[in-house]
């Protein structure tokens, strides 16, 4: 079998990736503008002997999706900011309970019922801080159709080699915008699979006992092991503890598996930043407005760069440091009130010289709306 | 003493107070196992949060603990992946009833085979003596420090509605009752509902002056009657005890698997 070219929407990309990582299970609620997920897995999953199912409301769809994940198949879920808002609870429990999944928030503008078909980028804090606690999180964005396939494939990677829940953080314009999108044949884009315990029957298991790499070996829920799992701090066996020091390496070990892995995490393109005094920073959909002002302004001689994040939880601090190190000026371009020029600031150079391009009225930001604040802050008017 | 093999003995003793009715059902309920002849690796058991929650992290099966109310969500996942695990989900009033309650009536209506144990003491008793949505009117709590002046729900009549195949109700008094209520829950092919009337002497009865955990009992003892019964015929206010609803409907994970074979043809 061959690659396969076809013309689709991001949310229908996104599925493919997902089926090309494994994903067997589906659990949602209808929301816009992420309903053609559901709707395309719906049809899709039965095929390859998985399961979806369609829950009463978006709590019981990530509840749903931990239970099948536990049960050793790859789960993902998808929704819209308010049906991500509704999600952090067990969002939280799926990182206590170190329970692999991927969560899909194709952003719409907000707060509350907002713009439900408009786009925004508004909900990358929710994606960092959404659920309660201490924590950490992987979240993962794109910007092209092609994109959106890989990084799905991505997430799903993640999501079972460091045993937690990945989201992927789209956008609406991704979401319904078509463009073409080769699948590779199966075998070229790495899939990792479920790492299970090599531990026998009737050997005790720990689900919560990393290896020596800090990953920690699965048993599928309802197989040979019988284990505990709770979203109550816990021990080795998964059973609740309030002792202090087991209470404490909980923690470190949820938080240092994500953000002390930053660069291997890291996933970004860059264009023309070698000599780039001026650098723009940005993701998703606004990202390619950026890309179309850079094209521009770099064939007229301009010293100008653009890096796409495509990671953006956990923030890859040290790469946006490296990569904005030369520049005179920097300007994050997205489409919120500056969540991310926020994390850009504190650990660039020259934090005097981050300048936020931003747009929050539902509509794609532009060349020209970024062109016109570049112009204002270079003192060239408008 | 064969029951012991199906507890984790290192867990105990438990965190119920003297006088719960929760170790009765859970007695109630090993019992049941024991007798079904159930492979404990085939069984999980999948609970919420509260007193009635920490069940499952004393039996040896698959344990999850999860969410308030959520449970049977959780539960509805792994079933689905996994139709031939057989699962038990433990709940109390507030979390089945309250901050579950859409859960619980879908899970009613999707007919997933699975066994729900409503253990309603009718209080919130983890958190301190709070009324929940099956405490009733008059009833006196710490949220509720005058009368509580919420209806209640009626667990049977909801699960019925809801549509539920198999409903049965109970009490801690009658403990072979409710083994065989589980045993016929568990049997039968379907979502099926078992509540069981449970004290909670700390706050439901202290607060509410019912004297302890025997004068509790015995309440259940007098004011239950079995249906069908000349007792029930006679005193037709009493809250009858036994199954309510046993129906044959299409089971969804069953039904799921039409689907599969269709989507496999088109």
């Amino acid at each position: 079998m061959s690659s396969q070219i076809c013309f689709v929407q991001g949310n229908e990309a996104c599925v493919r990736g997902a089926l090309y990582a494994g994903v067997r299970f589906f659990a949602g609620y209808p929301i816009t503008p992420s309903t053609e997920i559901a709707e395309h897995l719906a049809e899709q999953l039965p095929r390859v002997g998985g399961k979806f199912v369609q829950m009463e409301d978006e709590i019981a769809s990530m509840c749903a999706v931990c239970g099948a994940s536990l049960a050793g198949f790859k789960a993902m879920t998808a929704t819209s900011g308010p049906g991500f808002s509704l999600k952090q609870e067990a969002l939280g429990y799926a990182i206590m309970a170190e329970i692999p999944c991927v969560v899909v928030d194709v952003q719409r503008g907000g707060p509350s019922t907002g713009l439900p078909t408009e786009c925004s980028q508004g909900d990358l804090m929710q994606a960092r801080w959404g659920a309660h606690g201490d924590h950490s999180i992987i979240a993962l964005t794109a910007s092209s159709i092609q994109d959106v396939f890989s990084t799905t494939v991505e997430a799903f990677n993640m999501a079972e080699t460091y045993r937690t829940p990945v989201i992927l953080l789209f956008d609406e314009v991704i979401g319904h915008m078509r463009e073409k999108l080769e699948i590779p044949e199966q075998g070229v884009l790495p899939v990792v699979e479920r790492l299970h315990t090599e531990v026998r029957a009737g050997v005790n298991y720990h689900p919560y006992l990393p290896r020596e790499d800090g990953r920690l070996p699965m048993s599928d829920f309802g197989g040979v092991h019988r284990y505990n799992v709770t979203g109550l701090h816990h021990d080795i066996w998964g059973f609740p503890t309030q002792n202090a020091d087991q209470v404490s390496k909980l923690n470190y070990h949820l938080y240092d598996k994500i953000e002390n892995r930053e660069h291997l995490l890291a996933r970004w393109k860059e264009y023309y930043l070698d000599d780039a005094e001026q650098v723009i920073i940005s993701y998703g959909s606004s990202a390619r407005s950026c890309r179309q002002l850079v094209e521009n302004r770099h064939h007229k001689g301009d010293r100008i760069g653009l890096l796409e994040l495509q990671t953006l939880w956990p923030f890859p601090a040290k790469l946006v440091r490296e990569k904005t190190a030369r520049a005179k000026s920097i300007f994050v371009v997205e489409m919120n009130m500056g969540q991310l020029a926020a994390q850009v600031k504190p650990i660039v150079v020259n934090p005097d010289r981050v300048f936020r391009v931003n747009r929050v009225d539902g509509q794609l930001i532009t060349p020209t709306d970024i062109g016109q604040v570049m112009r204002v802050i270079e003192g060239r008017g408008f | 003493m064969s029951i012991h093999r199906l507890i984790r003995q290192r867990f105990f003793p438990h965190l119920w107070c003297p006088g719960c009715g929760h170790g009765m059902i859970l007695n109630a309920l090993l019992h049941a196992v024991d007798e079904l002849g159930i492979e404990q690796s085939q069984l999980c058991m999948v609970s919420g949060i509260g007193c009635s929650a920490r069940i499952s992290g004393y039996v040896d099966f698959h344990s999850m603990h999860t969410l308030h109310g959520r449970a049977l969500a959780f539960a509805t996942g792994l079933k689905l992946a996994r139709p031939e695990l057989k699962v038990f989900v433990p709940m109390g009033d507030g979390d089945a009833m309250a901050i579950g309650g859409n859960h619980f009536i879908h899970a009613c209506r999707r007919n997933i085979d699975m066994v729900a144990i409503v253990m309603n003491n009718r209080i919130y008793g983890m958190t301190g003596g709070q009324y929940s949505p099956l405490s009733g009117r008059g009833i006196v709590a710490t949220t509720a420090p005058y009368h509580s002046i919420d209806r209640d729900f009626d667990t049977v009549r909801l699960a019925t509605g809801a549509g539920a195949t198999f409903v049965a109700r109970t009490t801690a008094f009658h403990v072979r009752e409710i083994s065989s209520l589980i045993k016929k829950a568990y049997e039968h092919k379907g979502f099926a509902v078992v509540e069981v009337l449970t004290q909670c002497p700390t706050y439901f009865g202290r607060k509410n002056k019912l004297g302890g955990p025997v004068q509790m009992l015995e309440w259940y003892r007098d004011n239950t009657a079995p249906l069908g019964s000349k007792k029930l015929a006679e005193n037709p206010d009493l809250i009858p005890r036994g199954v309510f609803v046993d129906e044959e409907a299409p089971e969804y994970c069953s039904e799921y698997d039409s689907v599969i074979a269709r989507a496999h043809k088109e």
